[in-house]
């Protein structure tokens, strides 16, 4: 049988058995004792030719309903942004994707140069001197900041982290951790955003970092800089998740005294993919630099003196320090960090700021009119970017169940993840909603209550 | 050698913008009363600001400056760099898959989860495990999943169990994942083949011992005659088999490492089953596992009760999350895709010709190069520069040299416990032709090193660029655009 991926023909094999000389491909798998040979085959579904994986997946694949059938107002670390033509056609050349890590970068200077130009709009839009070339998500892009700041912290091993941080990164921090003598604190929120007083008092000498989101997870803008000084007065680091989206419009955390800038970098023009591939973004202040996680590259000069790009500061790293690596990241998500740039480059520096000033414009005429709408009111008031809280008469999920039915994704049933804000919908109101859908959003909400 | 290639800073010009949005259609506010003043940012990011045409070329530029699968052999050993199929590329872009929100209802997101079930089961029988999590997106990641399940399980069963053994022919990761899950590392010292010497296996293993991670194939491309015997020393003792899914291209259908003795096992899909590198990432590395670690997967499990497929969260000895949701799903999708083209038949297939390559690629540099093995290899194989020293040529001049030649050097310096390691994975997708030309161009460059070295020293020739001094990067970084 003949496999449109494997070129052998069965006189190929022959010649190079011979070649080798051995007697049947058998043979080569001397070393593997009879007693583990698999002496069946593998219960696996018969072989498909091309035009059967198609027709099959495409099934699959109509068996959901995303964009094109629902009108999403859903958020929560996954959001709907407008994503480029060129970013796909750009990720799409294989010089790029079916390339591994720039491990010869006289053969891989396209990569290293688009990774550094990654790097350095990473460094634009949150004011940090460094960033790294990708992480595997914003949630643990979070746990390897929290570590790098206990590392850098000398005997200090509390992290506090802020309850209004998206649930699952909190979760993911706590795995990450537990193996480790680091102990997270909680610090509850009051009226949706972080309470200052909690930090006060949480935060002591054994402190090393305060983990705050920005805006957090109910939408709200934290007030950074103030974390930042009640941080730093204990003599901790202020780590800020950010949208990066979100910094088209609000001061870089650089600016506002972030020690450490990570986040989720799904919003710069990848796919909601049903959660992934997704992209960690990290930054930090220069003096982290040798401490960071994951690959950097770096600029240098070849034998001509021509200006290259490298993987730099490897010493940091599992395949060079191995136990004592900065960490045991190793495969990134680099191709998504290219989406990233592109996004980002399309955009330029107008329309950066555009779509952001776009997705806050659009989610307050959508709150107001929702706040204004029988049966419902506002979480926390209007000090928000592109989410909100709405609270509800009616059970989050009877609503959703409804607004479904009308091809509505409704906003996040947030009462799942905070008891205490029973029949609160977290909404996301991007650039790509229209007036016509928001108002809609609105009709139907308002007859069901 | 081609001119230097601009940042795209340096092309960008005030006021050009490569994509166009519409206007704003809801009645605007007045910013100062969305958002406190003191928050709104003073001076907008300095992103390049660049025309289509420019940034479609500039990106171009750059493609054509770089390597992969699609521009030439690539036989990094270890890395597994096969052929990554075309239409898993389009099927993974399908918008039913691509515009799903992770968070959306479950009952319009059974298509996504009935993939997601089925490739778990896929995997199940693939590994011999008992049941698999897809969250890890990387085999480091799979690592410390691993590694945290198996901590979980030793502390349910009220076992402080803090060392794990780990031989020095490892993958780094390996003992950086162990140090992430607050391991005490405990490394053994492999025979000079790359097996576990079970003299050394003996005198560490005991009441401490939490688990032994190992990669079968070894990272020597040979395959542990030993494991049932190590697997026995290992479990008497009360600790674990931990399985580096790295080299799993050597056996699909052939050994299974769950009836081996492993107890948890990471694959990475984007080795084995075809997915692109993504020039670094995203990979996927799901974890399957036995029986008894099942309690402590990662949250949350796809569910199945013969109707629809669902998520449970509720998993009370759970190690939690490892991931924001559920894993790299478009990589996912794509590996799915491949194993349904190849069947059962197709990838015994796969394993068998990835280790006839490899086979092939040593049998015919013997001549020329030191063969520290010579004995079968499985899907990759180690040659050193040993005969080219005495020319004052290493490994990695040879590499540099092969760039000159058109092809993706092979690893160097790895595994660790060979001197002057050159591995070579060839992997199932190459003809007979391709390895024929590589193995003429290694053939060349043991004859140049006889006759001219500086041609070798001074290589690559061809290349954009030269040699690059990573010292200087790593002394004085340059590691952002300033103006």
């Amino acid at each position: 049988m003949a496999w449109s991926y494997l070129p052998h023909t069965s006189e190929d094999r022959k010649s190079m058995l011979e070649a080798i000389g051995a007697t049947s491909v058998n043979e080569l798998f001397v070393d593997i004792p009879q007693s583990l040979r698999l002496n069946e085959q593998l219960k696996l579904p018969p072989s498909l030719s091309e035009p059967e994986v198609v027709r099959h997946l495409a099934e699959l694949a109509k068996a959901n309903k995303g964009l094109q059938d629902l009108t999403c107002f859903r958020g929560a670390g996954a959001y709907d942004h407008y994503i480029p033509s060129v970013v796909d056609h750009i990720i799409r050349r294989s010089e790029f994707y079916t390339a591994y890590t720039q491990y010869q970068p006289e053969i891989s200077q396209g990569y290293l140069q688009a990774l550094w130009e990654y790097q350095s709009m990473i460094c634009e839009i949150t004011g940090m001197e460094v960033a790294n070339a990708s992480m595997y998500d914003g949630g643990t892009a979070i746990a390897e900041a929290a570590m790098m700041a206990v590392a850098a912290s000398a005997k200090r091993t509390k992290v506090i982290v802020a309850k209004a941080v998206h649930p699952h990164y909190r979760a993911i921090l706590a795995t990450y951790v537990q193996d480790q003598s680091i102990t997270i604190t909680v610090a509850p929120q009051a009226y949706g955003v972080t309470d200052f007083n909690s930090i006060e008092t949480l935060a002591d000498d054994t402190t090393a970092a305060v983990i705050v989101q920005c805006p957090n997870f109910f939408g709200n803008v934290e007030d950074l800089r103030s974390l930042g000084r009640l941080a730093h007065a204990k003599g901790a680091y202020l780590i800020a998740i950010v949208d990066p989206i979100s910094l088209g419009v609000l001061e870089a955390p650089g600016k506002l005294g972030a020690d450490i800038v990570v986040g989720e970098g799904q919003s710069l023009g990848l796919a909601l993919a049903f959660g992934g591939p997704y992209l960690g973004f990290f930054a930090a202040a220069e003096k982290f630099m040798r401490k960071m996680p994951g690959r950097i590259v770096g600029q240098t000069t070849d034998n001509q003196g021509n200006r290259g790009f490298v993987l730099t500061i490897q010493a940091r790293e599992q395949h060079i320090r191995r136990g004592k690596a900065t960490s045991n990241i190793c495969s990134n998500e680099a191709l998504c960090a290219l989406a990233a740039a592109i996004y980002m480059s399309s955009l330029g520096k107008n329309g950066f700021r555009e779509v952001a000033y776009q997705c806050l414009q659009k989610a307050h005429y959508a709150h107001a009119a929702l706040a204004a709408t029988t049966g419902c009111q506002s979480g926390f008031g209007s000090r928000f970017f592109k989410e909100f809280c709405i609270k509800t008469d009616k059970p989050v999920a009877y609503i959703n169940g409804k607004l479904l039915e009308q091809r509505i994704l409704g906003g996040l049933d947030i009462g799942k993840y905070y008891p205490e804000l029973e029949n609160v919908m977290l909404i996301c109101v991007t650039e790509k909603r229209t007036k016509e859908e928001i108002d809609r959003l609105v009709r139907e909400v308002g007859a069901l209550l | 050698m081609n001119e230097q290639q601009l940042t795209i800073f340096e092309i960008s010009k005030s006021d050009r913008v490569a994509v166009d949005l519409p206007k704003c259609d809801v009645t605007l506010e007045n910013i100062d009363e969305l958002i406190k003043p003191d928050f709104i940012r003073a001076e907008p990011a300095k992103l390049p600001e660049v025309s289509q045409p420019d940034l479609v070329r500039h990106y171009t530029a750059l493609s054509n400056r770089n390597f992969g699968v699609d521009s030439g052999f690539y036989p990094l050993g270890s890395c597994t760099m096969k052929y990554n199929p075309k239409v898993n590329e389009d099927v993974c872009r399908y918008a039913g898959f691509t515009d799903l929100h992770p968070l959306t209802d479950v009952t319009v997101a059974q298509g996504a989860l009935q993939l997601l079930y089925n490739i778990e089961q896929y995997l199940i029988e693939i590994s011999g495990m008992d049941a698999v999590t897809l969250q890890p997106v990387a085999g480091a990641h799979g690592e410390l999943t691993g590694l945290k399940l198996i901590r979980a399980y030793h502390r349910a069963r009220g076992e402080a169990r803090t060392k794990v053994i780990i031989p020095d022919s490892a993958h780094g990761t390996n003992p950086a994942s162990a140090a992430v899950c607050g391991l005490e590392i405990v490394e053994i010292k492999s025979n000079r083949d790359g097996s576990i010497n079970l003299e050394a296996l003996k005198a560490v293993v005991g009441s401490d011992t939490a688990a032994l991670m190992l990669t079968n194939p070894s990272t020597l491309g040979l395959f542990e005659t030993n494991i049932q015997e190590i697997a026995q020393i290992v479990h008497e003792a009360g600790g674990l088999l931990y399985y580096d899914g790295a080299n799993m291209n050597a056996i699909l259908g052939i050994a299974r490492p769950g009836d081996m003795g492993f107890d948890v096992v990471h694959i990475n899909l984007h080795k084995t089953f075809a997915t692109p590198h993504g020039g670094g990432g995203p990979g996927s590395g799901p974890v399957g596992v036995k029986k008894d670690l099942i309690p402590f997967l990662p949250v949350p499990i796809i569910t199945y009760d013969d109707k629809k497929f669902g998520l449970d969260e509720n998993r009370p000895q759970s190690i939690g999350r490892m991931h924001s949701f559920y894993g790299n799903f478009g990589v996912i999708v794509r590996a799915y895709a491949y194993i349904r083209t190849m069947g059962p038949e197709g990838l015994r297939q796969v394993s068998e010709d990835a280790v006839l390559n490899a086979n092939y690629c040593l049998s015919q540099l013997k001549e020329d190069y030191h063969v520290p093995f010579d004995r079968y290899s499985m899907h990759e194989c180690i040659i050193t520069s040993q005969k080219q020293q005495q020319f004052d040529i290493r490994a990695l001049d040879i590499a540099k040299r092969l760039l000159d030649y058109g092809y993706h050097p092979p690893t160097i310096y790895f595994p660790l416990i060979v001197e002057e390691a050159i591995m070579i994975e060839p992997t199932e997708t190459e003809s007979k032709e391709t390895l024929d030309g590589f193995i003429a161009a290694m053939r060349k460059i043991a004859r140049e090193a006889e006759g001219d070295v500086a041609k070798i020293k001074q290589a690559p020739h061809k290349t954009v660029v030269g040699r690059l001094d990573e010292t200087q990067a790593a002394r004085k970084p340059v590691v952002r655009w300033k103006a």
